[in-house]
C-alpha cells in the first residue's frame, strides 16, 4: 500500500505547491475569485506575498524580479479586471523571454461563460501573449499543472505562462503531492546543437575577415555571458550587444564596441554593415536592430544560434542556422575552435580593428559638457561612476532608456533591466521594487522620464510598505521626449500632444508617499544629488532632473534606413564636415 | 504555393484557437482547416491549407511547432500524399432536366444522396481541384446550397505520421 498522502483544499495546495517549487516570493493582488487562496496564504509562511497597488505593477514586479535572478517571477491576482489589469505585463514578459507564472483566479465552474461578475475570457485575452496557458478544471489537476506551468515558463526559450484557476476549485480537496517532474511528449526543448552545423560555424568564423559577434538577451536567458567572453576572447573579435543583451559582455572591455541598432553606436553599426561574418547569438533579428531588411548586413556570411528555432530565418536568411540551447552549443564551438585555434591568423583582423577604431575615434555618443543646463547623458555617467558600474538599473521606455543603454556601461549579466519588446512606460518603478525584493543589499536604480514615472507611480506605496530602497532618477524633460524627438525629426516639428503639461511637484509627490524628494536644476548639483540619494541606503529616492529639453538622442537610424545611414549629432557632422 | 499541413496536437480544449489565433495574429493564409480526435482519444489530428512563400511556409510550421499542445508538423507536400475533401451540395432540379444533373454526378463519380421533387443533394469526395470542377460544370443557378468539409491529407506509403 502507498502511505497516505495528505488530503488538501486545492487554495493550500496551491500554496504548498509554491513552497515546492521553492518559489519564496509572490507578487499579487486580492479579489473574490482569489479569496480562498488569499485565506491559505494568511495561514502559511514560506511563500511571501507582496501586495502591489495594481496588477500591472505585479507582473512588472515578478518580471524584474526573474530578470535580475534567473528565477521565474510568480504573481496572483483576481479574475476579470485584476487579469486584464495583469495583460500588459505578461505581454512585456512575453516579447522578451521572460519566464513568469501567472495565476489568475476565475468565476466558478458552473459560471464560466454566463458573463458572471467580474468573469472575462483570461485564457482566451492572454493566449496571444504567453508562451502557454492552463485552464485547471478539477482541484486534481491543480499541482501538475502548476508543475507543468514552471516547466515551460523557464525551459527552452522561456516566457509567461498563465494559470487560471475558478474560484471553486480552490475549495474542493484531493490529495496533495506535488510532481518532481513532468512529461510533455509534445515539449522537448532541444538542448545540444547539431555538430555538423557547428563544425560549418567554426570553419567559417576562422576564415573571416571582418568578423562581427552579434549577441542578444538570449545569452543572458541562457546564462552563458561566461561562454560568450570566453568565445569573443578567444579569437579577438569585435562584439556587439542588443539592448537586451547588454552586461553579457563586459562594456568596459576594448572589444566591445557598443550596442547596435536604431540608436547603436557609430563603430556597432559600421561594423555590422561591413563585416564578411556576422556571429549572431542569442538574438531574434528584430527591426529596431536591422534597420531596413533590404540593407542589411550586405557581404556578410551569417551563423545563427538559438534556442527558438521560428526565430532563425524569421527575418534574415541565414547561412549557417544552429538550433540549441547557447550554452550548450558555445561550449561545442570553443572546444572546436581550441582545437584549431593555431590556424587562427590574428594578423587578418588588424585592418579591420584599424578601421573599427577610426570609426570609434568619431566619439558618436559625445554630448555638450559645457553648460549648466543638466544634459541627461550626464546624470547616467555620474549614476553609472557613483555605483562603480554595479548596480540594477531599470528603466522606462523612451529617450533615457537610450541613454541608459549607451551610458551606464553594463559589465554584468542581469544587470539592465528594460522592456525592450514591449517597450512598456510604467516597466521602470515596479521592476525596480521586484530587483531589490530579490536582492535587498544591492543598489536599485530606475531610470525614468517624467512621462513614464507617473504610468505605475502607484507602487511608491509598495515600496513604503515593504520597506524597498529604491532610487529613481527622472530625466524630466517636460516632453515626451523621445516622442518630440520623431516628431521634430519626421514631422516637422509639429510637437502634436508630446509636451507634459501640468506635471505634479514631483518632491512633494515622493514626500506624500513617504519617500525622498528631491529636485535638481543645475549640471553641478547632480553629483552630490545622487551621492546623497545613494547614502539614503534604505530609503526610497526620487530625484527630479530637470533636463535640457530638446536634447536627442544619437545616433539615430531611421525608419527605411540602414545600419550605414546613421543620423548623428549635428556636432559631431560638423566636426566630420 | 499551396501547402497541406498535417498536425497532431493533444485533444484540449482550447487547441483548436490556439492554432487558429496563429494564423490570425501572424497573418498567416488559411484556405480551410480540418480537424477531429484520431484512434487516439487524446490525440487530434488537422489538415489545414495554406498558402505562402517557402519562408513563410517555414515559419507556419516553426511556430506551429512552438506551441505545446502540438505534438508533430508535417507538411505534406514534402511527401507524396493524398488529399481529399467531401462536399455536400444541394442542387435545384426544377429548370434543368434532373438527368442531366444525374449524369454530370455520375461523371464525377459522386452521389445522390438525397431527393426532394425540386432538388438533389449530392455527395462528393475528391481533391478540391475536383469539387471545383464539378462546380464549374454545374450551371451556377441551380447551385443551392455548398457544404464542403476542408481537406484532409494523408501521407502515401507504409509510414504513419504517428505521436
Ligand atoms: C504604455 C505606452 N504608451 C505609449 C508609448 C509610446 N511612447 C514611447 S516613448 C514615449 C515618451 C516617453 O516619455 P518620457 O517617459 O518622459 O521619456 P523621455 O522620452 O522624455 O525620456 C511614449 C509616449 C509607450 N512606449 N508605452
Amino acid at each position: 500500500m502507498a502511505k497516505n498522502k495528505e488530503i488538501l483544499r486545492g487554495a493550500d495546495i496551491f500554496c504548498r505547491a509554491l513552497k515546492d517549487e521553492g518559489v519564496k516570493h509572490l507578487f499579487g493582488y486580492p479579489g473574490g475569485a482569489v479569496l480562498h487562496i488569499y485565506d491559505a496564504l494568511y495561514k502559511q509562511d514560506a511563500v511571501e506575498h507582496i501586495l502591489v497597488r495594481h496588477e500591472q505593477g505585479a507582473t512588472h514586479a515578478a518580471d524584474g524580479y526573474a530578470r535580475a535572478t534567473g528565477k521565474p517571477g510568480v504573481v496572483l491576482v483576481t479574475s476579470g479586471p485584476g487579469a486584464t489589469n495583469a495583460v500588459t505585463g505578461i505581454a512585456t514578459a512575453y516579447l522578451d523571454s521572460i519566464p513568469l507564472v501567472v495565476f489568475t483566479g476565475q468565476v466558478p465552474r458552473a459560471m464560466i461563460g454566463n458573463d458572471a461578475f467580474q468573469e472575462v475570457d483570461s485564457i482566451g485575452i492572454t493566449r496571444p501573449c504567453v508562451k502557454h496557458n492552463f485552464l485547471v478544471k478539477d482541484v486534481k489537476d491543480l499541482a501538475t499543472t502548476i508543475k507543468k506551468a514552471f516547466y515551460i515558463a523557464t525551459s527552452g526559450r522561456p516566457g509567461p505562462v498563465v494559470v487560471d484557476i475558478p474560484k471553486d476549485v480552490t475549495a474542493d480537496s484531493c490529495e496533495y503531492e506535488y510532481p518532481k517532474t513532468v512529461v510533455m511528449p509534445s515539449y522537448k526543448p532541444v538542448l545540444k546543437g547539431h555538430p555538423g552545423q557547428i563544425k560549418k560555424a567554426a570553419d567559417l568564423i576562422l576564415a573571416a575577415k571582418k568578423p562581427m559577434i552579434y549577441s542578444g538577451g538570449g545569452v543572458i536567458l541562457g546564462e552563458s555571458s561566461k561562454e560568450l567572453r570566453e568565445f569573443t576572447k578567444l579569437l579577438g573579435y569585435p562584439i556587439t550587444n542588443t539592448l537586451m543583451g547588454l552586461g553579457a559582455y563586459k562594456a568596459t572591455d576594448k572589444q566591445f564596441v557598443g550596442m547596435l541598432g536604431m540608436h547603436g553606436t557609430y563603430e556597432a553599426n559600421m561594423a555590422m554593415h561591413q563585416c564578411d561574418v556576422l556571429i549572431a547569438i542569442g538574438v531574434r533579428f528584430d527591426d529596431r536592430v536591422t534597420g531596413d531588411l533590404e540593407k542589411f548586413c550586405p557581404n556578410a556570411k551569417i551563423i545563427h544560434i538559438d534556442v527558438d528555432p521560428s526565430s532563425i530565418a524569421k527575418n534574415v536568411p541565414v547561412d549557417v542556422p544552429i538550433v540549441g540551447d547557447v550554452k550548450h552549443v558555445l561550449k561545442d564551438l570553443i572546444g572546436l575552435l581550441k582545437a584549431d585555434i593555431k590556424n587562427l591568423d590574428k594578423k587578418v583582423i588588424k585592418p579591420w580593428w584599424k578601421q573599427i577604431d577610426e570609426w570609434r575615434a568619431i566619439d558618436c555618443l559625445k554630448f555638450d559638457r559645457t553648460t549648466d543646463v543638466i544634459k541627461p547623458q550626464y546624470v547616467i555617467e555620474k549614476l553609472w561612476e557613483l555605483t562603480k558600474g554595479d548596480a540594477y538599473v531599470t528603466s522606462d521606455v523612451g529617450q533615457h532608456q537610450m541613454w541608459a543603454a549607451q551610458f551606464y556601461k553594463f559589465d554584468k549579466p542581469r544587470r539592465w533591466i528594460n522592456s525592450g519588446g514591449l517597450g512598456t512606460m510604467g516597466f521602470g518603478i515596479p521592476a525596480a521594487m521586484g530587483v531589490k525584493m530579490a536582492f535587498p543589499d544591492e543598489t536599485v536604480a530606475c531610470i525614468s522620464g517624467e512621462a513614464s514615472l507617473v504610468m505605475c507611480i502607484q507602487e511608491l506605496s509598495t515600496c513604503l510598505q515593504y520597506n524597498t530602497g529604491i532610487k529613481i532618477l527622472s530625466l524630466n524633460n517636460r516632453y515626451m521626449g523621445m516622442v518630440r524627438q520623431w516628431q521634430e525629426f519626421f514631422y516637422d516639428k509639429r510637437y502634436s500632444h508630446s509636451y507634459m503639461e501640468a506635471l505634479p511637484d514631483f518632491v512633494k509627490m515622493a514626500e506624500s508617499y513617504g519617500h525622498v524628494g528631491m529636485r535638481i536644476e543645475k549640471t553641478s548639483d547632480v553629483e552630490g544629488a545622487i551621492k546623497e540619494a545613494l547614502a539614503l541606503k534604505d530609503r526610497t529616492v526620487l530625484m527630479d532632473f530637470v533636463t535640457d529639453q530638446t536634447e536627442n538622442v544619437y545616433p539615430m537610424i531611421g525608419a527605411g534606413k540602414g545600419h550605414h545611414e546613421m543620423h548623428l549629432s549635428t556636432d559631431i557632422k560638423r566636426e566630420l564636415a | 504555393m499551396r501547402h497541406i499541413i498535417s498536425l497532431l496536437m493533444d485533444n484540449e480544449a482550447g487547441a483548436l484557437s490556439r492554432v487558429a489565433g496563429l494564423f490570425s495574429a501572424r497573418a498567416f493564409n488559411i484556405e480551410s482547416l480540418t480537424v477531429a480526435p484520431t484512434e487516439d482519444p487524446d490525440v487530434s489530428r488537422m489538415t489545414v491549407v495554406t498558402n505562402g512563400s517557402d519562408a513563410i511556409v517555414e515559419q507556419i510550421m516553426k511556430q506551429l511547432n512552438k506551441l505545446i499542445d502540438v505534438i508533430k508538423v508535417v507538411d505534406l507536400n514534402d511527401t507524396r500524399h493524398i488529399e481529399r475533401e467531401l462536399m455536400l451540395i444541394k442542387v435545384s432540379t426544377k429548370k434543368a432536366a434532373r438527368d442531366e444533373v444525374r449524369c454530370l454526378v455520375d461523371i464525377f463519380r459522386g452521389r445522390i444522396i438525397d431527393v426532394t421533387e425540386n432538388t438533389y443533394t449530392v455527395e462528393m469526395t475528391g481533391t478540391c481541384d475536383k469539387l471545383d470542377a464539378f462546380i464549374e460544370a454545374l450551371d451556377h443557378d441551380l447551385i443551392l446550397e455548398v457544404v464542403r468539409s476542408g481537406v484532409s491529407g494523408i501521407s502515401r506509403g507504409d509510414k504513419p505520421i504517428q505521436s
